[in-house]
């Protein structure tokens, strides 16, 4: 059984989600249109909607899904939430409170540089790293 | 030299615990043309009402002022005694001591005192330059003017004819029965729609109170209640509808084959048709876009098959002229455009289709007309154009869940082993017999996912529809094949209403649907006097509560129209002919064009609503507003700047009636604490302080002035925020060139419970005044002397 970890104190990961995005996630009415707009769902470990309610929840276990870094930045769900909530920003800003802690999801050293340059497709290099941090 | 009566109230203690009221009425008997002074414990009780009756007569008094609470609370109480004691029931005047004074500044009682001193004398101040106004009636007559056809129309219609009204109802579509005649059945009594409604749409076209203008077009709608002139175009139907028996056979005969609108495209009918198998009237027309025979090339096969004769090639438009005094709009909705949501592939996919267009197949299937086959595997999709920013649309529409419970509801018990699923976001059940409707559906085996797709594919091969989607409750997502996929669409305006509305000047809220004068207690009044709204032009609703409201718009209708006579507010904009050029600058900012020129400007005082946004445009001065004129106001201003001490600041806060005053109100009752330095006028709208006004009341020795105005959503006076901020940019622009800074001008708009925005406001006022600190003598005087450039 699975569940969201609901923290007693203030809830920080949607305060701090919140503020980096720039998004009101607590405006999610779960209706679950981003995951199947998402080209990646079937990849994920938690779907585009389940990233939303964990967030709204402040469950941090959210911050170490694979989810997160297979989002493609394609912004389909953005372009398609009814309730106008820019999903891209939302998971960016989870990868954001990964990556100020210094913490890559992959370590480009240990990639193989056979791996790199057949079976890797650069874009999932770029995706796996930094996506529209700029 | 009028003779004033002032009268403070301790309110039981609610005053004068905090003001010593006997100070007051001291203070109050060295004001101007005060005649007689009295503190009393309850002004409100047969006592204090029979205290002024009395002294009216003792002491010939022509004005009262009652220092107690807010006018909005005791207002009538007052003028109800006026008029006993015989006087214009516009001679009182109140100081709202208590929610003003006693009650926000319950801590600091001798400034409450000098503040409550303050504004009985600006009371005082107003009323002796108060000019009696006379009631004024227009004769308002008993036609009216039900747009649309629907069933709203038609019910608020035979509720009029039926108590002797005379109906003109007009439609644009050849028959009446709006979008209730398409449906299958009605949720969740699942009654025949047609067959309930059809009996209601012959009535309205036997009824002898009821002109039906079918085929008919709104030209031009012009004047104001009790004298409305409405412009009619009758489209030509080149077949009398007297003589035509609806035997069908000129449709055998006829050549051209067209998509039928009724079943939405997905049937064919002839050029020469019948709108509807239940339409009213029951004839047949001639579509002119359609007919070979209209154009010169004739074709006649119809003419020649037609035994009665009915048939008129030559048939021409008619042109209607009505005299009418009151108009119901119930000009209904459209359904929501599924081809705006691409990603659902209506239009692309054959067997993606509209909720409306399942009930088409499914009456003309229960009438033995087979036109596609609905298959075994069927899924609807919720909120399809409702509840979705990305199409604009915020607003839920209310009848999708539940049409749709009915629709798969009626499909599972037709055939027991179908697959029917519900793809939906939130059920909203919230209807009479709704929730146990839905219950029903469950029961029979309707299966509800609560989750919506985000798109749907096709099999290239079986054409069937791939709907994936997340069962956000088990985080699962769920792919199946269905055989039809039914789009639950939502209801936007019609482009009827949107037409009538720009005709009528009918404002419409931030859904496109048209806005009621009152959202809580005048839900079918529109700001335009005279002119209702019913059904589903006014937002999304279903049958019963259409049917309510068009019967309550007929009420309201027959409310005006019964008593012969209208009695206008006093509250009316004013032009003095001796001043006025004819420049037209009010004409032009009139937020309900009531004003014409001819010549000068005149104003339709059936119209105008008292706002008052045309005096500041006026470069002459021409234009007053009655019972809140110049003079007055201006008095009131020189009263509560005048006796400033040294270091004191006056704030003054001009605020809406409807709005800012009640909210203000609601700031004292609360207790809320703001300054002592906050000086509230009460005004129609905050429109009507004009630029001249804001730089005089800053000569006198204002500090900070604060514009307060209903939000647009809720206001009386729509369109009143572009005079305001016109107003202050000028007064603005002229504080900078004294000197002084235009910071001391502030505006913003309220509901009346945005109680923590009014307190921060009027502190931030007074910050500003604390800050820029006394604006030198000089500086005051220097405005005097500016020019308000127009």
């Amino acid at each position: 059984m699975s569940y969201y970890h609901i923290e007693e104190e203030e809830n920080e990961l949607l305060k701090k989600v919140q503020e980096i995005s720039g998004e009101v996630v607590t405006l999610c009415e779960q209706c679950g249109i981003c995951t199947t707009s998402c080209p990646m769902a079937d990849e994920m470990d938690i779907t585009p909607a389940g990233i939303m309610q964990a967030v709204k929840i402040g469950d941090k276990k959210v911050l170490e899904s694979k989810a997160i870094w297979l989002c493609a930045s394609c912004f389909t769900c953005t372009v398609r939430c009814p309730r106008g909530i820019d999903l891209a920003k939302v998971t960016e800003a989870l990868r954001q409170i990964r990556l100020r802690k210094n913490e890559d999801h992959i370590d480009l050293k240990k990639v193989k540089e056979e791996e790199k340059e057949e079976d890797l497709p650069p874009i999932a290099l770029v995706s796996s790293l930094r996506k529209f941090t700029g | 030299m009028t003779r004033i009566g002032v009268y403070v109230c301790h309110c039981g203690g609610n005053i004068s615990d905090t003001v010593d009221v006997e100070e007051v009425a001291k203070f109050a008997s060295r004001l101007p043309d005060v005649v007689v002074v009295r503190s009393i414990s309850h002004m409100c009780s047969e006592s204090g009402q029979k205290a002024i009756i009395d002294d009216v007569k003792e002491y010939k008094l022509d004005r009262v002022v009652v220092s107690a609470c807010s006018p909005q609370f005791q207002g009538s109480t007052f003028e109800k005694a006026l008029i006993k004691a015989g006087l214009n029931p516009k001679m009182v005047e109140m100081a709202n001591i208590r929610e003003q004074s006693a009650w926000p500044h319950y801590e600091l009682p001798d400034e409450a005192t000098e503040k409550a001193k303050v504004l009985t004398a600006m009371a005082v101040e107003k009323i002796r330059r108060t000019k009696p106004v006379e009631r004024e009636t227009i004769k308002i007559g008993k036609n009216v003017l039900v747009i649309g056809g629907g069933i709203a129309g038609i019910q608020a219609s035979l509720d009029l004819a039926n108590a002797g009204f005379n109906v003109y109802l007009v439609e644009e579509k050849p028959t009446i029965g709006g979008h209730m005649a398409q449906l299958s059945r009605t949720f969740p009594t699942e009654d025949c729609a047609s067959c309930i409604l059809s009996p209601k749409m012959a009535d309205a076209a036997d009824h002898p109170n009821i002109h039906l203008l079918t085929y008919s077009e709104i030209l031009d709608i012009s004047g104001s209640v009790g004298n409305f002139k409405v412009r009619i175009k009758q489209k030509p139907r080149y077949v009398d509808p007297d003589k035509c028996t609806a035997c069908g056979e000129c449709e055998k005969v006829c050549p051209v084959s067209v998509p039928d609108e009724f079943n939405l495209g997905m049937t064919k009918r002839k050029a020469i048709y019948l709108p509807a198998s239940t339409a009213v009237p029951h004839s047949y027309l001639i579509d002119e876009n359609a007919c070979l025979g209209i154009v010169p090339l004739r074709c006649g096969l119809c003419e020649q098959v037609c035994e009665a004769n009915a048939i008129n090639y030559d048939d021409m438009p008619k042109y209607i002229n009505l005299d009418i005094d009151t108009i119901i709009v119930a000009t209904g909705f459209d359904i929501f455009d599924a081809r705006l949501k691409p990603q659902y592939g209506y239009g692309r996919f054959q067997n993606v289709i509209t909720a409306l267009e399942l009930e088409r197949l499914i009456v003309e299937e229960a009438e033995g007309h087979f036109i596609r086959p609905i298959g075994k595997d069927i899924a609807f999709i919720q909120c399809v154009g409702s509840r979705d920013k990305q199409v604009g649309n915020l607003y839920c529409s209310r009848i999708c869940c539940m049409y749709a419970t009915k629709l798969a509801s009626l499909l599972k018990r037709a055939d027991p082993s179908r697959d029917v699923y519900i793809f939906y976001t939130d059920l909203r059940a919230y209807g009479k017999g709704f929730e146990e409707y839905y219950r029903r559906a469950q029961e029979l085996g309707v299966k509800f996912i609560r989750g919506r797709p985000g798109e749907l594919h096709e099999d290239p091969k079986t054409k069937k529809v791939i709907v994936r989607v997340e069962d956000t409750l088990t985080r699962k997502i769920i792919e199946k094949k269905f055989d039809l996929v039914v789009l639950s669409v939502g209801l936007v305006p019609s482009k009827g209403t949107l037409k009538i509305a720009e005709m009528l000047k009918l404002p419409r809220s931030s859904d496109g649907f048209l806005k009621e004068a009152h959202p809580k207690f005048r839900p079918v009044d529109t700001p335009v006097e005279g002119v209702f709204v019913a059904g589903t032009a006014q937002g999304p609703k279903d049958i019963p509560d259409t049917v309510a409201q068009a019967s309550a718009a007929a009420a309201r209708a027959m409310a005006i129209m019964n008593r012969g006579e209208l009695e206008l507010s006093p509250i009316k904009a004013i032009v003095d002919e001796s001043k006025c050029d004819g420049c037209g600058e009010c004409v032009e900012h009139c937020p309900v064009d009531a004003i014409k020129l001819n010549g000068k400007a005149s104003i339709n005082a059936a119209v105008c609503k008292g706002c008052g946004a045309c005096i500041g445009y006026c470069p002459r001065d021409a234009i007053d507003l009655k019972l809140f004129s110049n003079d007055e106001i201006m008095a009131e201003i020189e009263a509560a700047v005048k006796d400033k001490k040294e270091g004191e600041h006056r704030i003054l806060i001009f605020a809406d009636d409807m709005c800012t005053y009640t909210l203000a109100d609601g700031v004292g009752t609360a207790k809320l604490k703001y300054p002592t330095d906050t000086f509230i006028i009460r005004v129609p709208s905050s429109s009507r302080v004009t630029a001249k006004m804001m730089l005089k009341a800053f000569e006198l020795g204002a500090d900070g002035i604060f514009l307060g105005e209903c939000e647009e959503a809720v206001s009386p006076y729509p369109g009143t925020i572009e005079a305001i901020k016109y107003n202050v940019e000028k007064a603005r622009e002229a504080l900078k060139n004294a000197g002084i800074s235009p910071e001391r001008i502030q505006y913003s708009t309220f509901v009346t419970v945005m109680f923590q925005k009014f307190v921060k406001i009027a502190n931030k006022m007074h910050e500003i005044a604390e800050k820029e600190g006394e604006i030198e003598k000089e500086k005051r005087m220097r405005l005097g002397k500016i020019e308000v450039i127009e």
